[in-house]
């Protein structure tokens, strides 16, 4: 029993730190352009893609990673400067309205290029097996590998965004676009910077979760969902709270589906605790972003001034 | 003795470590014009807010015609007969005068829980709007759209608002702010013509029109008042030359 | 000019069915009556969306609601519309009215995910349904009975009671929005905050209006129930809620036939380009987004200006 709560925490983890890399570029993209952006999940899945097919090519998991992570940059980057540079300054609705565009536009791209079946993508033979955490209990040591990559991602941002001057003025347009402008912040430069670095992010986590979900056109919508929940949890603008929103998500999504069917078991019949676990498991993270927006709309840590 | 129309006690009002309003007391006696005057950053927009029901206080009471109407939300205010003007213009730009005239009479003559009979076909209503505009000297300009009037007339628009919820109290937050020489004239006498008929609490910076206005005047500096009184008895105060221009203007 | 255009539209919209049965292509009356029906949904979207000034993100979620509502009466033996189809109505309302009195409290970007978060949940819950096909979904036995000699199951009385219904609640729209009940919730999206300083409890007006606005929507899913024969989840994905609004900005918000034409315009397009490949959903970003970029009105625009006036809504 302990060991499953130990293994699912683990997987919370994993999870949570993998919806913080989608996170942390939304967030920033949110909080500094004011932009809904509805295709951030496509450039996960074109990251993810991208790591397939460079995987078939040439065999080697770690070179896709890297590839896939400048291709989906360069995707983002031309995304940013035609398409969605001129949204800034529209409603929101209008931006809802293209990125939805701009999601379908993906979607079928990638289905022409690809088709619509799911494509392979394994996890690099080294990784492959289990590693004996403690003595009787073992884990994969690709999620490890994840996990690693996750931390190792969080760390590098919060050193780039807390402690260089590229990452001040991020800060500064997170909390006062007009200001970082008067101060002679090159705005423009930084959104473009700041999208195709988040489009990076996107890469990675397409990379690190294709192995384990499934590469298939779609990936996208349902996760982006659950970055946005992330976001509006953590506060629109900071990393800190993508992380922190994250995590959250990550474990009670995880934890929830693990355990809640098992613990209304207990006291409801085995057929409706089967339906009725998973659904309330996937309901819970919405009821924490429904009382999170209801008690502190800013979210647990406002980077906006 | 009348009583007052508005007793406001010990407000008080802090953001973080700011004291905003620091325990202001208040006597409005009805059918006054008194005024509030003060440096800026006095508080006196915070100030207003708190007796419009825009933000809560954090202590103190408000009465108005001796009910306490501290915890009343905004819109209840109106009903009660608070209603307010905003210094910076909050108008129906997209519709006409006539229209923004007639959404607040619409506001105080019967339920708008109506979903039949088109409003365009209110007659009574319109008319009354249509006076209103007359008193508030845009007689001829109703049928403008309201964003398209010169910011003096809008001005006007924005005083007319607070008056069409015939209100027994209005607080106008800086009426004159913006206007020309010869459209603070007209905002004047449109004002003075509201003399009696209305009670109103008069934030303005423009000392021409308070001095020419106003019945009392009361000072707000850092918070606090720091006089309260006639006009004259005001212009000769020390502690509020000093407050304006700094100690030396005090010594003068 | 305008006028002669709606009455236009509403004798081609009679007179096309018996065209259509006369040269046997009866499919087109099944494809017109599901776009009358989207026609119905974004409508009641625009309400709240284009009038009302809320951007919900949740609005598939009331339409899945009255879909299952006809379906699960159905199930369990309920087949009359006059029962089933009010009901939908009104057990839509009834969700729109406690998620907006929740909602409502929240603001611009806040109130669109809590929303979508609402509408998540409601999702989730019809996939636990088991009883009710869960994931799989439910087939309906059958069309709704409607008596009256009118029998439903031909696709040719279900398409006009369908416009019927269609024209009845785009009229009731018009008047709604010309009342004071209308103009009120045009003016609290124009300036909120004025409105309430003089005297109205905005808060009030804005949850009837989503009250009315999920009611409606809920008709609209009765009506897709008895037209698909069939419900299931993917109704209330918030994909489906973004294609709504998409709809609406792309008929026009705030113009009274920017529901109807966005979501004519919409599965028209949908329909025509997949017909012509497999990648359709391509060629239809792509006109979405040329939409946005250089249409900012939506279609309505184009063809009537900016959305009229508060005075009245001519349409």
């Amino acid at each position: 029993m302990s060991v499953l709560i130990l293994e699912q925490t683990l997987n919370g983890l994993q999870f949570g730190l993998m919806l913080f890399l989608l996170a942390a570029g939304l967030t920033l993209v949110f909080g500094i352009m004011d932009l809904i952006n509805l295709a951030h999940g496509s450039l996960y899945m074109i990251g993810a893609y991208l790591v397939a097919a460079v995987v078939q090519a040439t065999g080697s998991f770690l070179l896709a990673v890297l590839a896939a992570m400048a291709g989906t940059a360069v995707i983002g980057v031309l995304l940013e400067v035609s398409v969605l540079r001129r949204l800034y300054t529209r409603d929101h609705l209008s931006q809802v309205l293209a990125t939805f565009a701009l999601l379908l536009i993906c979607n079928e791209i990638v289905r022409l290029i690809f088709g619509s079946q799911p494509v392979m993508l394994s996890m690099p033979a080294a990784l492959a097996g289990p590693v004996q955490l403690l003595p009787g209990f073992s884990y994969p040591a690709f999620r490890l590998a994840v996990i690693g990559v996750g931390l190792a991602v969080a760390v590098l941002l919060y050193l780039l965004v807390g402690r260089t001057r590229v990452g001040m003025w991020v800060r500064a347009g997170a909390s006062n676009r007009e200001m970082a402008a008067a101060m002679g912040i090159d705005v423009k430069l930084l959104f473009t910077a700041v999208f195709g670095v988040g489009a990076a992010l996107c890469a990675i986590a397409g990379a690190m979760l294709g192995p384990l979900l499934a590469v298939q056109v779609g990936m996208g919508e349902s996760i982006l969902i659950l970055a946005f929940v992330v976001i509006v949890i953590g506060g629109i603008g900071s990393i800190r709270g993508a992380l922190v929103g994250a995590l959250l998500v990550g474990m009670v999504d995880t934890v929830g589906r693990a355990f809640l069917p098992m613990l209304l078991r207990s006291f409801l019949s085995p057929a409706v605790a089967s339906g009725v676990g998973p659904a309330l498991a996937s309901i819970a993270i919405y009821v924490l972003m429904a009382a999170v927006l209801f008690w502190r709309p800013q979210g647990l840590f406002p980077a906006r001034a | 003795m009348v009583d007052a129309l508005l007793r406001v006690k010990r407000l008080l009002k802090h953001f973080g470590g700011v004291i905003a309003t620091d325990h202001v007391d208040l006597s409005i006696a009805p059918g006054e014009i008194h005024a509030l005057i003060g440096p800026n950053g006095a508080g006196k927009t915070t100030l207003i807010h708190q007796l419009s029901g825009a933000l809560r206080a954090d202590g103190g009471r408000i009465f108005f015609d001796g009910r306490d109407i501290t915890r009343v939300s905004l819109h209840e205010r109106v009903h009660f007969g608070v209603a307010r003007s905003y210094q910076i213009t909050s108008i129906f730009r997209g519709s006409t005068v006539v229209h923004n005239l007639a959404l607040a009479v619409l506001a105080r003559t019967g339920s708008s829980l109506r979903f039949w009979r088109p409003l365009a076909k209110e007659d009574p209503l319109f008319e009354e709007a249509r006076a209103l505009a007359g008193q508030i000297g845009l007689g001829g300009r109703e049928n403008m759209v309201a964003g398209q009037l010169a910011h003096g007339e809008q001005r006007q628009l924005e005083v007319g608002l607070a008056l069409a919820t015939r209100a027994r109290l209005l607080l106008l937050d800086e009426p004159m702010a913006g206007l020309g020489p010869q459209e603070s004239q007209r905002m004047v006498a449109l004002l003075a013509r509201l003399k009696g008929t209305i009670t109103l609490l008069l934030v303005e910076h423009d000392m021409d029109a308070v001095f020419r206005l106003a019945d009392r005047i009361s000072v707000l500096d850092s918070g606090r008042i720091i006089a309260t009184g006639a006009p004259e008895a005001i212009r000769n105060n020390a502690e509020v030359k000093r407050a304006y221009l700094g100690e030396e203007a005090a010594a003068l | 000019m305008h006028n002669r255009l709606v009455v236009g539209t509403l004798l081609l919209l009679v007179a096309f069915p018996l065209a259509a049965e006369h040269w046997d292509q009866l499919f087109y009356v099944s494809f017109a009556t599901r776009i009358l029906i989207y026609a119905l949904a974004a409508s009641s979207l625009n309400l709240i969306l284009g009038y009302g000034g809320m951007v919900s993100f949740g609005h598939a979620a009331f339409l899945g609601i009255g879909a299952y509502t006809v379906a699960i009466l159905m199930e369990q033996g309920v087949s009359s519309a006059w029962v089933s189809w009010p009901l939908a109505v009104m057990v839509s309302a009834l969700f729109a009215l406690v998620i907006g009195a929740i909602s409502l409290r929240t603001r611009g970007v806040y109130f669109i995910m809590i929303t979508l978060a609402f509408a998540q949940m409601v999702y989730y819950l019809f996939i636990s349904l088991r009883a009710y096909g869960g994931e799989d979904g439910l087939n309906l036995a059958g069309r709704s009975h409607l008596g009256f000699g009118l029998n439903l199951t031909s696709d040719l009385t279900f398409y006009y009671v369908v416009l019927a219904l269609g024209v009845t609640c785009l009229s009731l729209l018009q008047r709604l929005l010309n009342a004071r009940f209308g103009q009120v919730v045009q003016a609290i999206r124009d300036n909120e905050a004025r409105m309430e300083a003089i005297g109205f409890p905005t808060y009030r007006y804005k949850l009837i209006c989503f009250a009315l606005a999920g009611g409606a929507a809920g008709l609209a899913g009765a009506l897709l129930a008895n037209q698909s024969g069939f419900v299931s989840p993917n109704l209330l994905q918030w994909t489906q809620s973004g294609t709504l609004m998409v709809m609406v900005i792309l008929g026009g918000v705030g113009h009274l036939y920017g529901g109807a034409l966005g979501a004519a315009v919409f599965l028209v397009l949908e329909e025509a380009l997949s017909a012509y490949t497999l990648h359709w959903q391509l060629g239809l970003g792509l006109v979405l987004l040329a939409i946005v970029l250089y249409a900012r009105q939506g279609l309505a625009g184009l063809f009537v200006g900016p959305a009229p006036g508060r005075r009245s809504t001519g349409g």
